[in-house]
């Protein structure tokens, strides 16, 4: 009796660190999965998660670049923040594409960075690296924990931080001395403190009053639906306004799934590889109601061409993207969905646009998306749609970055939103695969597809360890053209086909790459094949690769080269 | 054309880091920049003077200053009702026999001698900086040896006769 209570003595007196108050933090902010890392200025934390391994699952990538996207296909997928940590020094280094990818696409990460000791910082210490300084332009904010007890509030500020107002990613860098500092008190009962940080949420009634004015006035207007809608979990809100109004809708790449594809008021993507009824009801619209989309060059074109005769009402939460890009007359800094529901109430009287809504259905008829199917091996955008097909279009979709996203973008019909991971903003190659893990680890239910290229694929593909260790049944589709295809394609129509270092001559057998790491791998390079066998390959239980050849001529069409307006695209009917 | 903003931050480390770099990656020139601790502990007063193309450009740097989360306030000040001044240090050359003269060239400038060596002289003077510009115009011809400035630092004067909102203030916090 005496030795137990003993016993029990002992472990609750058992000296606490900075890193188990770390852990305990991530545990109170909700926090069930760690993409991590470890390495010397980390172990402290690393000792904490060995003793914390029964309440909190660390999932070990095997690259600190592939964890990071991991977390973020996780972010997309459930909304809530990507935990990742990383040491110090070229840990943190190989972080920071993925910290640009989340910037850039708004997605919620909490990054911990190990950092030398306090007393040596500032010395080139050995694994040491001013991340502050380095992530300082990357991130929506950054901490250097300098003493433990500010530890409670940084944690619980980064969180808020990460996922509220317009989401994105902080770095919190932590000493090693702070993470190995033994615990005598600990206060965590703290309050964040962010005077400077108040996201507005509430649209300013007069702009909405300004906007529900506009809309039975205009005779062409237009909706366009970003990711923002998806944010704010608002595609039920915005499928609700556009159909009250009958008023057709575009989404951008990233807004793909906010507005159902297969609505008679969709118009499918706008921007560079949009549809040509998208891209026209851009340019000639007199009322473009933007939600939650930042105007970025890919979509816009050449900024003199885009929407000329339009008013435009820009809902989006971050002031600063509003009027950036494109002039706007009625600016409503909100979120998506709480002024989509203000616009319900207050909106009563719709357009009268019948005409407008017979042209942009004409078009669509017209100038539909086109590609001459070749018997003779697989076109890709048939391959898209055969994945579509056998996944009955509810698979979670995560794209690397080329040609073999546009086509992803352009021909798996997204019907329901947070199906869709792609790298947009920074178009990082070497995304897709890691995010579709992260995505799977999310949604452990779900089919799960990487449609990646064959180039991209190769920049992270040691995280198959990753799948085969977990049994995660992520899908794996190499859109294999042998090329740099989006590169090829550029240098075929811009640069005169000049085909300069955008093949590739050499590659691994991806089959038995695949099977070297234990997962089940396969090659078609036929449209019987892919018939016969796609079915029972996705059906697999467990993670699958499909090395599928396709037709390296293939170019993603229609387009708006470079420069050039919406009304100007290449491409929009077969020659 | 040159705008003077006035931001209040939060004094964190990394805070300067975050301002001067953005303006830096917007391609924001900056003119001066000077900071020091305001009136409640913990925050820090900015005054940047900056070259802006356009008020667009001018809207979007005021947006985007004020989404830092260490930024608490940010206003274009320039065209307000405001004192602003810039303090400079100017050694200029001079023997015994110019201290005199050149005393009757700061004086209506009400800038002061701080130190004096055998052939030196140092000014200080506080100031506009187009009145600084000016005074040290005039003490170039005597060899004007090393010269530091503060850069501006400025804010609202008590009393603001009404005027117009600039188009950017609608946004601003
Ligand atoms: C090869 C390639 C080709 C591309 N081609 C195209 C193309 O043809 N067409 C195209 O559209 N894109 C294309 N892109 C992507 C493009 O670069 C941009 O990433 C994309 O257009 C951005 O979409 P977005 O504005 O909807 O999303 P984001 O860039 O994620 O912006 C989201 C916006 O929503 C706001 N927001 C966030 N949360 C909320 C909320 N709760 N409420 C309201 N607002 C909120 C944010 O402040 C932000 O302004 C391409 C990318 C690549 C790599
Ligand atoms: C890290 C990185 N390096 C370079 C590029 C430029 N780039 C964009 S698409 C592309 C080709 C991608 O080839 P692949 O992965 O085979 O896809 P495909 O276009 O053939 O579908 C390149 C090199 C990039 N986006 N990201």
């Amino acid at each position: 009796m005496k030795v137990e209570a003993k016993l029990e003595f002992q472990t609750s007196t058992a000296p606490k660190t900075g890193a188990d108050l770390l852990i305990e933090l991530l545990l109170e902010e909700g926090v069930d999965t760690i993409f991590g890392y470890p390495g010397g200025a980390v172990l402290p934390i690393y000792d904490a998660i060995y003793r914390a391994k029964n309440s909190i699952k660390h999932v070990l990538f095997r690259h600190e670049q592939g964890m990071i996207h991991a977390a973020e296909g996780y972010a997309r997928i459930t909304g809530k923040p990507g935990v990742v940590i990383g040491t110090s020094g070229p840990g943190a280094t190989n972080l920071v594409t993925g910290i640009t990818d989340a910037m850039m696409d708004s997605l919620p990460l909490v990054v911990f960075t190990g950092q030398v000791a306090r007393t040596v910082i500032g010395t080139d210490a050995f694994q040491e690296a001013d991340i502050m300084a380095i992530t300082t332009p990357i991130t929506k904010h950054n901490y250097q924990v300098q003493s433990v007890a500010d530890l409670p509030r940084i944690v619980k500020e980064a969180f808020h931080i990460a996922t509220t107002g317009r989401p994105g990613p902080v770095v919190v860098d932590v000493p090693k001395d702070i993470s190995s500092e033994i615990l005598t008190e600990v206060v965590k009962d703290v309050n964040i403190h962010l005077p400077g940080y108040q996201p507005t949420y509430k649209p300013n009634p007069m702009q909405i009053k300004k906007l529900s004015e506009s809309i039975p006035k205009a005779k062409k207007p237009v909706i366009l639906a970003g990711a923002g809608v998806l944010h704010s979990h608002a595609s039920k809100e915005l499928t609700a306004f556009a159909e009250k109004h009958q008023i057709p809708v575009v989404t951008t790449l990233l807004g793909l799934g906010s507005f159902p594809a297969d609505s008679p008021l969709s118009l499918g993507m706008g921007g560079m590889h949009g549809t040509y009824a998208a891209n026209m009801a851009l340019y000639e619209c007199d009322l473009l109601i933007n939600f939650g989309a930042r105007f970025d060059d890919r979509l816009t074109g050449n900024l003199k061409h885009f929407a000329p005769f339009a008013k435009v009402a820009h809902i989006d939460i971050d002031p600063a993207e509003i009027g950036k890009n494109v002039p706007t007359q009625i600016p409503i800094v909100a979120d998506a969905k709480v002024a989509l529901m203000e616009l319900l109430k207050e909106a009563e009287k719709s357009p009268d646009c019948e005409k407008w809504r017979e042209k942009l259905n004409q078009y669509k008829n017209d100038y539909p998306l086109w590609y001459e199917l070749d018997p003779s091996g697989i076109s890709p955008q048939w391959l898209i749609q055969a994945i579509h097909k056998v996944t009955n279009g509810d698979a979670i979709v995560a794209t690397d970055v080329g040609q073999h996203q546009m086509w992803a973008a352009q021909y798996y019909t997204f019907n329901k939103p947070h199906r869709w991971i792609t790298s947009g903003g920074l178009g990082t190659m070497g995304f897709g695969f890691p995010a579709a893990i992260g995505a799977q680890m999310a949604s452990p239910e779900s089919t799960v597809v990487a449609i990646v290229g064959d180039a991209g694929f190769q920049m992270t593909l040691q995280e198959l360890s990753v799948i085969y260790e977990r049994n995660l049944p992520v899908k794996i589709i190499i859109v294999n053209n042998g090329a740099l295809g989006m590169v090829r394609q550029w240098q075929e129509l811009l640069y005169d086909n000049r085909i300069s270092e955008s093949l590739l001559h050499t590659q691994p057998d991806f089959v038995k790459l695949a099977e070297s790491y234990g997962i089940r791998g396969a090659k078609i390079d036929n449209q019987e094949e892919l018939i016969t066998s796609l079915p029972e390959l996705m059906a697999h239980d467990g993670p699958v690769l499909i090395d599928c050849r396709v037709l390296q001529q293939e170019k993603v069409f229609p387009m708006i080269a470079p420069g050039k307006g919406l009304h100007e695209m290449i491409g929009v009917k077969p020659q | 054309m040159k705008r003077i903003i006035s931001l209040t931050v939060q004094d964190r480390s990394g805070v300067l880091n975050r301002v001067t770099g953005l303006l830096q990656r917007r391609q924001f020139n900056i003119t001066s920049i000077s900071v020091g601790a305001a009136e409640t502990e913990g925050v820090s007063k900015m005054t940047l003077v900056v070259d802006v193309e356009d008020d667009q450009r001018l809207e979007q740097v005021t947006k985007q200053l004020n989404k830092q989360i260490d930024v608490l306030k940010v206003s274009d000040i320039t065209d307000k009702a405001i004192v602003a001044r810039e303090l400079a240090l100017i050694k200029v050359a001079s023997s015994p026999q110019l201290r005199s003269e050149i005393n009757g060239i700061i004086d209506p400038f009400r800038a002061l001698i701080i130190d004096v060596s055998k052939d030196s002289l140092a000014i200080q003077i506080t100031g506009r900086p187009d009145k600084i510009d000016a005074l040290i115009d005039l003490l170039r011809p005597y060899g004007i040896k090393e010269i530091a400035r503060t850069g501006l630092t400025a804010f609202l004067r008590g009393h603001q006769p009404q005027t117009t909102e600039l188009s950017a203030s609608f946004l601003l916090k």
